[in-house]
């Protein structure tokens, strides 16, 4: 029992943070721009699983454009180099495109070093 | 000052964190900036990252982070022991990757030189792989 109330209230918390700047990404799809709230830190474990979670809408939905909001990430490794890239191949063999937007200066210089700003339109926060 | 820790955890993408705030904790007594603490946790990110996906191929083994506090100096080292490089020139190039599959951009190598002082890999094909690195917090400009 007392477990089980354990259990419930650490679910209770992570559903809290989720809303704010947890570690799971919110995704939400209109009109054909489907937009993903990158979460507080973006590093293998987190851009792998992003990465699943947008490629199985961007196959079952109608989706011409993936915006990343940065808004509440403040840590991103080159995992997050590959998530990005690996986004703009398969938009871009579909027609369509990849932005970065809400970019805080650390991650900005992430992207800056890793030159995937030449491709990728990146907007500041 | 001087001072020493050490921290052994397994290879799951879920300890990446775990490895980098640790890390992070330990340096605070340098009294670093938050660039400096920002730069160690993406070095230290790369470097387990690396040894989770490539070092152990995604298999579940020890991984083993050293830190040394020496002055001004923060020393680091990251160690697996699993497959190992067999050419580490090759493997530290810019871009280069064996995973491109992974959607592995070929940057770790780059970011860790990019934001540590120094960078050195020991490896052995079959035995495993060190990475070496050392910065020195605290002289900065501000």
């Amino acid at each position: 029992m007392r477990e089980d109330r354990k259990k419930r209230n650490r679910r209770d918390r992570r559903g809290a943070r989720t809303a704010a700047a947890g570690r799971s990404a919110v995704m939400t799809l209109e009109n054909g721009s489907l937009l993903i709230r990158v979460p507080e830190e973006l590093d293998h474990h987190s851009a792998a699983q992003i990465s699943a979670r947008a490629d199985q809408l961007i196959k079952e939905q109608d989706v011409r454009e993936v915006v990343f909001d940065f808004s509440g990430t403040t840590f991103c490794d080159s995992s997050g180099i590959g998530m990005l890239m690996g986004r703009y191949k398969i938009m871009q063999a579909l027609g369509g495109s990849v932005r970065a937007v809400k970019v805080q200066d650390r991650v900005e210089r992430i992207l800056l070093l890793s030159g995937v700003m030449r491709v990728i339109p990146v907007e500041r926060i | 000052m001087k001072n020493q820790m050490r921290l052994e955890f397994d290879s799951i993408s879920a300890n990446e964190a775990f490895a980098r705030v640790t890390t992070a904790a330990f340096m605070t007594q340098m009294n670093p900036s938050m660039e400096e603490v920002a730069d160690v946790k993406t070095a230290v990110s790369e470097a387990v990252t690396n040894a989770i996906i490539h070092g152990y191929r995604g298999e579940v083994h020890k991984i083993v982070i050293t830190g040394e506090i020496e002055e001004e100096w923060l020393k680091l080292t990251v160690e697996d022991q699993g497959v190992g490089i067999a050419d580490v020139e090759k493997a530290m190039e810019p871009l280069y990757t064996t995973r491109p599959e992974l959607e592995r951009s070929g940057m770790g190598f780059l970011f860790m030189e990019a934001f540590m002082d120094e960078v050195r890999v020991e490896s052995e094909p079959g035995k495993g792989t060190v990475v070496f690195m050392k910065k020195r917090i605290g002289c900065q400009e501000a």
